[in-house]
């Protein structure tokens, strides 16, 4: 892997804020969607697609390619715009979110887009489905040779059926899966410790047999500790709890839970473009 | 008479038939696919003696995955071991997979496009003393809803051995639906089976039939019987076993509707949403006739003997032959 320098550090804030650019565009043009949680995970996500993970946009179905599994599907801007960035479709495309015959689908689906690994949107399945991924790997003697990335959110916590796969992967001792949480405090209805608390959060997944690696999900350089430890980490399903502000970017959207769901009108959303413009400036 | 060109068991209607339970054809043909295929994998939550996996888990103990009591993780599971490449049957009693894990069978196998096979074991009322919380009656309805998913009721352990084995042929997610309890054996090895294929197992000895029963599952015995006395009345029948719920023989159907005019569907599953509503939306579309449901009418089952049950709840010997006489007075 190539070392993160400053300069690459530089460019991945650069186009961190491209990317946030792109979700805002598509929230507007959609007229729904969910704005806070996308926003908040552009850097994480910049971070793998355009440096930590193994993939070509060019040769999508290459088979060693690392997997990337998207569970808390309603982000999906956030892929869409990882992806088209990267190089895997147009980016004029992505204005064509959840309109009616869009391979960018209201939430991901793999008949649409080929290209993604599993359709989701009902929340909690998409890390049993990388536990499954992963014991294939073991079966057919390929551990070590690809990693299996698992993107959840904080409130996708609640559903019982993480906490089966958590367990099973915890048993199996699945160190190819490299999982991440989306720790921004907010779900629909409000706060997650107010709606359902979640902590001791990383107590909890440590007495499932994982191990728990925190990380500020906005500093690069702290992203890129946690997958290297992560990449090296033997005998365990890894988790990065990723400190994330829900609407990072935009301070009127900054750690609101009403933007969990909620796009951008047009007129907020010139005022958003405006402030992300200004801060591609300085960067 | 038996129809000669299926090959079928002819001892079927001794008192001394050989009886097998419908779940243990599935074990050994899962054992004979997991031969056949070194992707074919499995995965049980914590019942893999009664679903009958355990002699594939003894036989590659690396491709057998104890999931414990987890039936949601038990299906999402095995749709990532599928988008890898592997051929996954999943099993557990009916009542929790399909009955708890539908929704992760809607998303993760069908909507994902992904050969998931989904084994339901202890189907319908017959799972007596465990008593209604563990009698699937609504599973056959749940999954035929589903688009991308084909339904599969072998009419005993020789078809659900064929079956199983046919179904990890194909790269497409299925449910299959067995019995607990040991049923009469009615096919033999040599019995062709295919999936989609409607087959005639009774049929007048002469003449055309006057009524077409058309039974899956572990009720076939009991329509076969059925048929045999009727015909001692002078009421000529024909008896198709749809194995095939999804995708149904359409085409077989409505020739059997046409030669007789009156049907009589029969299955161990509530009368909404199963196997005769369905032939229903076949016949009302194409060809209306009438017909007659043998099956649970909208309620709980109880604990008791499987035989009891089932005569209790309207589905034996003698309720389909109460049905063929009521559909014979019925006109469209």
């Amino acid at each position: 892997m190539e070392v993160l320098t400053d300069s690459k550090i530089k460019e991945l804030q650069i186009k961190a804020n491209e990317i946030r650019i792109s979700i805002i565009e598509m929230l507007m043009e959609a007229g729904s969607g969910h704005t806070a949680g996308a926003m908040g995970l552009a850097d994480i996500f910049t971070y793998l697609y355009f440096h930590g993970m193994k993939h070509n946009p060019k040769d999508p179905f290459w088979p060693d390619r690392d997997r990337f599994i998207l569970s808390n599907g309603h982000v999906c801007p956030v892929l869409y715009a990882s992806m088209a960035h990267s190089g895997y479709f147009p980016i004029e495309e992505l204005k064509t979110l959840r309109k009616f015959g869009s391979r960018l689908q209201g939430h991901p689906h793999r008949e649409f887009m080929p290209w993604l690994e599993t359709s989701s949107g009902p929340l909690g399945e998409g890390l049993s489905q990388v536990v499954g991924m992963a014991i294939a790997d073991r079966i057919d003697g390929k551990m070590g040779e690809r990693f299996f990335y698992c993107s959840l959110g904080d409130g996708e916590l609640n559903e019982g059926e993480i906490w089966e796969a958590m367990m099973l992967a915890g048993k199996e001792k699945l160190d190819n899966i490299i999982s991440f949480v989306d720790r921004n405090y907010i779900q629909i209805d409000g706060n997650t410790e107010d709606i359902m608390p979640l902590e001791p959060l990383a107590d909890k997944w440590k007495a499932f047999n994982w191990h728990v690696i925190e990380a500020d999900g906005h500093d690069f350089k702290s992203l890129d500790e946690a997958f290297e430890e992560a990449k090296n980490t033997k005998g365990k399903p890894i988790v990065i709890i990723a400190k994330m502000i829900p609407g990072k970017g935009i301070k009127e959207i900054e750690g609101n839970y009403k933007w969990h769901g909620m796009p951008p009108n047009k007129e907020q959303g010139a005022r958003f473009l405006e402030e992300l413009r200004i801060l591609g400036e300085r960067l | 008479m038996l129809n000669p060109e299926l090959k079928l068991n002819t001892k079927l209607f001794n008192d001394d038939v050989e009886q097998v339970p419908i779940r243990k054809g599935f074990g050994q043909g899962l054992l004979i696919a997991g031969e056949a295929d070194k992707n074919v994998v499995a995965l049980c939550a914590d019942l893999t003696e009664s679903t009958q996996m355990h002699s594939f888990a003894e036989k590659f103990p690396e491709r057998f995955i104890e999931m414990g009591i987890a039936e949601q993780n038990l299906v999402a599971v095995s749709s990532g071991m599928a988008a890898m490449g592997k051929i996954p049957f999943c099993s557990s009693y009916a009542m929790f997979s399909p009955g708890r894990s539908w929704e992760q069978i809607r998303t993760t196998a069908s909507y994902n496009d992904q050969p998931v096979k989904i084994v339901g074991s202890h189907a319908g009322i017959s799972v007596g003393p465990d008593g209604g919380t563990h009698q699937a009656l609504e599973d056959i309805g749940l999954m035929r809803m589903i688009p991308n998913m084909d339904v599969i009721s072998p009419c005993d352990a020789i078809e659900a051995k064929k079956a199983t084995i046919a179904l990890a042929k194909i790269k497409k997610p299925a449910y299959i639906r067995l019995v607990r309890e040991k049923t009469p054996i009615i096919t033999t090895e040599e019995t062709p089976f295919e999936i989609g294929k409607a087959q005639i197992y009774w049929m007048p000895d002469v003449g055309l039939a006057q009524v077409g029963i058309i039974v899956t599952g572990g009720l076939t015995h009991h329509a076969m019987l059925a048929a045999k006395e009727l015909e001692v009345e002078g009421i000529k029948t024909k008896v198709m076993n749809l194995s095939s719920i999804k995708p149904m023989d359409v085409e077989a159907i409505l020739k059997l509707a046409k030669e007789t005019k009156k049907i009589v569907t029969v299955e161990e599953h509530q009368i909404a949403g199963g196997m005769g509503s369905t032939v229903a939306e076949v016949l009302i579309q194409n060809y209306p006739v009438v017909q007659e449901f043998v099956g649970v009418r909208d309620v709980f089952g109880q604990s008791g003997k499987p035989e009891e049950l089932i005569e209790h709840y309207g589905m034996g010997k003698d309720s389909i032959k109460e049905a063929v006489r009521k559909v014979l007075k019925r006109k469209v």
